[in-house]
């Protein structure tokens, strides 16, 4: 069985998995990582969206081969210690989630988005194509603007 | 304004060695009102009673069971006989805990009970009922814990109670002296404690209740901290995902490469079981890849013919037509079809299961736990009291939860393999071999004469809605099964007459409904007959209002039955600034709903200038719950019935295609994503009107689903009449 080391929410580890191996299944099942969450395994719900540099990634359909020596960052490793980031804040102050399942993966395609621009737009909300099957969706704009206003 | 209950309440101490409260329920009183005039209809069923005051009063003679605990740590605690799904119970009941007690919602915890049979009725998640049926005895038990508390301190500081204050978690003497509830729990639990005065606060009092609160659990829900049932970690528990049949309801007829698939990678098991074949294996990855290498020889469903055309044929065959009009009376019919619609919650059904010889331990969202409970103990052949059902807080649920599937299937798989497991549906099988919101089609009728309604007919075929859930117990979910499907016939009809009514005076007034078996999956969603049947009858309301040269608020205003709907209706108008101009290709869409004692209108507009892309740009709601008890909770049940009506109004829906729907993924059950939902969204939450909540949670769809539909046939000068709109197959199917 091949060996993975990389980088997750700032701690090394090395996982035996075959090189296909989807990185959700190596987080979930192999590293105890349960944040991201399963919703369809295609790339399509994006429940799992973590970042894998820095940049958003759905785990779901990225192959553990490609992690090797790379930085993973999931929404457990959003925080600093106890200390919210602003999105999460802008999260818990909009009361956006309510069944909460998709808001790892909306609050991290969020904080994806507000690296790539400290301004957004509502059409740059609008390509953000997690599903929330609750329907916050005016909550995550929201939410979204109020972050950037803050960062 | 409608039926009211009354109820009476009787609080008790629970023997424990720190304080435990428990409360039961008392006799209840009905009391209809009468309904004035225009062309006056009579009450519908659901006018007097409706479906949740059949829950409060199936539910009353256990509501004593209701247990709140406060520990030597000060922690109290609530144990909550119901589901969490998103609909921010737990935090409402914290709420009403926190109320009483004056404490910081915060501080409340509330925590989901396990499967208890003594509760009978009384641990059922639906009908929009549990604020309603826990309002009266959360805040009789929290407040007779707090009169115990401060009558241990009276004791203790022999002082009278009178002059005893609470606050922050403490007892206040006027001297200054505090005690903490934690240092009060042991003395408090005392039986010979004399207690005087523990009603709960008056409404008057309220410093919580009807003020906008934070989600309890939102911290754990952006942190990634919160547990769904198959991030809890259950020792020993393995990956289990099933391969299911080509049809719905197939059957595993034999697997030819058994021994193959056990030697993949990682692969711990391979278990037929009556839905599939299941395969555990140590990473869900290596499962998934398992699972696709299975040879299966399936058997057929019971519906392997059925697609959405005989569906079609067989509704409008059994849908009886309207009755003649009056010879000259003109009048407006309509004819609506809805199409099948999945759940689809984002936490695809799953259950954790630990099987043993003698015990078994179950761990799943579970809406109607007991007869979840009741079924698995049979099906393993244990003890009731050997099997342990936790209910676990669930992503969503929309109705689906009332079933078990996911539950009994790890059961039997544990059961099987003996080792625990974590079973998970796909995506795929979620929407496809799921449960669906039933296929319906509508026939209206409405006659007019000298600018007054004189009748108004709607006449419902519908696939049958499975409630063989029953009301959460076993006697019930047993009489649903009964042969040739009498039991959930009585039951839907039931179901029907206590749910839907129609809030205008549109003189005779009938709504029917009849139901076609079928052999397909169905479940309760979200407003269960509301949404389509309510939705319908909204567009025919628009299509009256221009047949009589209305505009379409102007008349509903005069035809509403009383001036709490009207208060709804003027407030969604007025602060959505109906009437205002719009451009070509867009146009807004008013409607009006009422149910469960409460009543919302919602105003929208819409684009279809894009026919690739249309949108529903703003939305304007206003509602009225007699009692709000966490407005920013309630606003987010009515964004969330928003965007079920979005979704399924313009795309959502499912084609049933030789016995199994061609859609898999949120990709082909085209759910509302960001660019779908309106950038601005206002809900306006009307201060109480009354002294008790109604439902709320399915309450915002079926007003929703008329707005949008009314603003679609504006905008493009046509007569929406089947859903959804936009309902093409623009993908290419997954194999079966």
């Amino acid at each position: 069985m091949p060996s993975h080391t990389f980088t997750v929410n700032g701690r090394s580890v090395t996982v035996d998995a075959p090189d296909d191996l989807p990185l959700l299944w190596v987080l979930r099942d192999l590293l105890d990582v349960r944040g991201p969450k399963y919703g369809c395994g295609v790339d399509v719900c994006k429940a799992c969206t973590s970042h894998l540099d820095g940049q958003d990634v759905r785990p779901c359909v990225v192959p553990v081969s490609a992690c090797a020596g790379r930085e993973v960052t999931t929404i457990e490793g959003l925080a600093d210690g106890d200390r919210l980031h602003p999105v999460q804040e802008a999260w818990l102050e909009l009361d956006v989630a309510q069944c909460g399942f998709c808001q790892p993966g909306q609050i991290m395609a969020a904080v994806a988005l507000l690296r790539r621009t400290t301004e957004p737009t509502d059409e740059d909300i609008d390509a953000i194509a997690n599903i929330c099957r609750c329907g916050t969706y005016v909550r995550i704009r929201e939410a979204i603007k109020a972050a950037a206003a803050r960062m | 304004m409608t039926g009211r209950s009354r109820r009476t309440f009787l609080s008790y101490l629970v023997a424990a060695p720190t304080l435990a409260v428990a409360t039961r329920a008392g006799a209840d009183l009905l009391a209809p009102q009468q309904a004035g005039a225009v062309v006056p209809s009579l009450p519908a069923p659901a006018d007097l009673v409706d479906l949740g005051d059949l829950f409060k009063l199936a539910g009353a003679p256990t509501a004593g069971m209701l247990v709140l605990t406060v520990g030597t740590d000060g922690a109290v605690r609530f144990r909550l006989p119901r589901e969490e799904v998103g609909q921010g119970l737990t935090t409402a009941v914290a709420v009403l805990v926190a109320e009483e007690l004056d404490l910081r919602p915060a501080d409340v915890r509330v925590e989901l009970d396990d499967a208890r049979p003594e509760l009978l009725f009384n641990q059922l998640t639906g009908s929009s009922n549990s604020v309603r049926s826990l309002y009266d005895p959360v805040r009789h038990t929290a407040a007779t814990a707090r009169a115990r508390l401060v009558a241990a301190a009276a004791a203790r500081w022999q002082l009278p109670t009178a002059g005893l204050t609470t606050a922050a978690g403490a007892v206040h003497a006027p001297d200054g002296r505090s005690a903490g509830y934690g240092s009060l729990a042991t003395a408090a639990a005392d039986p010979g404690l004399v207690v005087l005065g523990a009603a709960p606060k008056p409404a008057s009092r309220h410093r919580l209740v009807g003020t906008p609160v934070n989600r309890i659990d939102a911290r754990a829900m952006v942190t990634g901290a919160m547990e769904y049932t198959l991030d809890l970690d259950v020792p020993g528990a393995k990956p289990c995902v099933v391969r299911r049949p080509p049809t719905l309801g197939g059957t595993v007829v034999s697997v030819a490469n058994t021994a193959a698939v056990r030697a993949m990678p990682g692969v711990l098991d391979v278990v037929t079981i009556p839905t599939g074949v299941a395969v555990v294996a140590e990473t869900f990855g290596q499962a998934l890849d398992a699972r696709a290498a299975l040879q299966v020889r399936w058997g057929p469903g019971p519906a392997d013919q059925l697609s959405d055309e005989q569906v079609r044929a067989k509704l409008r065959a059994v849908n009886p037509p309207p009755l003649l009009p009056p010879l000259l009376t003109p009048y407006v019919d309509a004819e609506f079809d809805f199409a099948f619609v999945s759940h689809a919650p984002l936490e695809t059904n799953g259950a954790v299961a630990d099987v043993r010889d003698d015990r078994a331990e179950i761990w799943a969202g579970l809406k109607a736990p007991i007869v979840a409970q009741e079924t698995i103990a049979a099906e393993l052949g244990l003890p009731l009291s050997k099997v342990t059902v936790h209910v676990v807080q669930a992503g969503g649920s929309f109705g689906r939860r009332l079933f078990f599937d996911a539950a009994l299937e790890a059961a039997r798989v544990s059961k099987a393999c003996r080792r625990p497991v974590r079973l998970m549906w796909t995506r795929v099988d979620d929407t496809r071999h799921g449960r669906m919101r039933p296929a319906t089609h509508h026939r209206v009728r409405a006659t007019y004469a000298l600018g007054e309604v004189l009748s108004f007919e709607h006449r419902v075929a519908a696939v049958e809605t499975d409630f063989r859930h029953g009301l959460g117990e076993i006697v019930t979910a047993t009489a649903a099964k009964l042969p040739l499907g009498l039991g959930n016939a009585t039951l839907a009809q039931t179901l029907f007459l206590t749910t839907v009514k129609s809030p205008y005076h549109f003189g005779l007034t009938t709504q029917a409904l009849t139901e076609v078996p079928t052999g397909i999956p169905t479940g309760s969603w979200r407003s269960v007959y509301s949404a389509n049947t309510r939705g319908a009858e909204e567009i025919v309301v628009d299509e009256l209002a221009q047949r009589l040269g209305k505009d379409p608020y102007a008349f509903r205003r005069a035809f509403l039955k009383t001036d709490a709907q009207r208060a709804v209706l003027d407030k969604a108008a007025q602060e959505g600034r109906w009437g205002r101009p719009m451009p070509a290709g867009c146009a807004q869409g008013i409607a009006f709903h009422e149910e469960y004692k409460s009543r919302t209108a919602c105003l929208v507009e819409i684009d279809t200038r894009d026919p690739g892309h249309v949108r529903v740009t703003r939305a304007v709601i206003a509602v009225d719950v007699g009692l709000p008890v966490n407005p920013r909770g309630l606003e987010a049940q009515m964004i969330g019935g928003l965007t079920d009506a979005v979704s399924t109004t313009l795309r959502a829906g499912l084609h049933l295609d030789k016995g199994l729907p061609l859609e898999g993924s949120y990709s082909q059950f085209h759910w509302a994503t960001q660019r779908d939902a309106p950038r601005e969204v206002r809900v306006f939450v009307l201060p109480a009107t009354g002294d008790e909540p109604g439902g709320a949670g399915e309450l915002g769809v079926p007003a929703a689903v008329g707005a949008i539909a009314n603003a679609y046939a504006r905008a493009t000068g046509t007569k929406p009449r089947s859903f959804p709109l936009d309902f093409d197959v623009d993908f290419t199917p997954y194999p079966r």
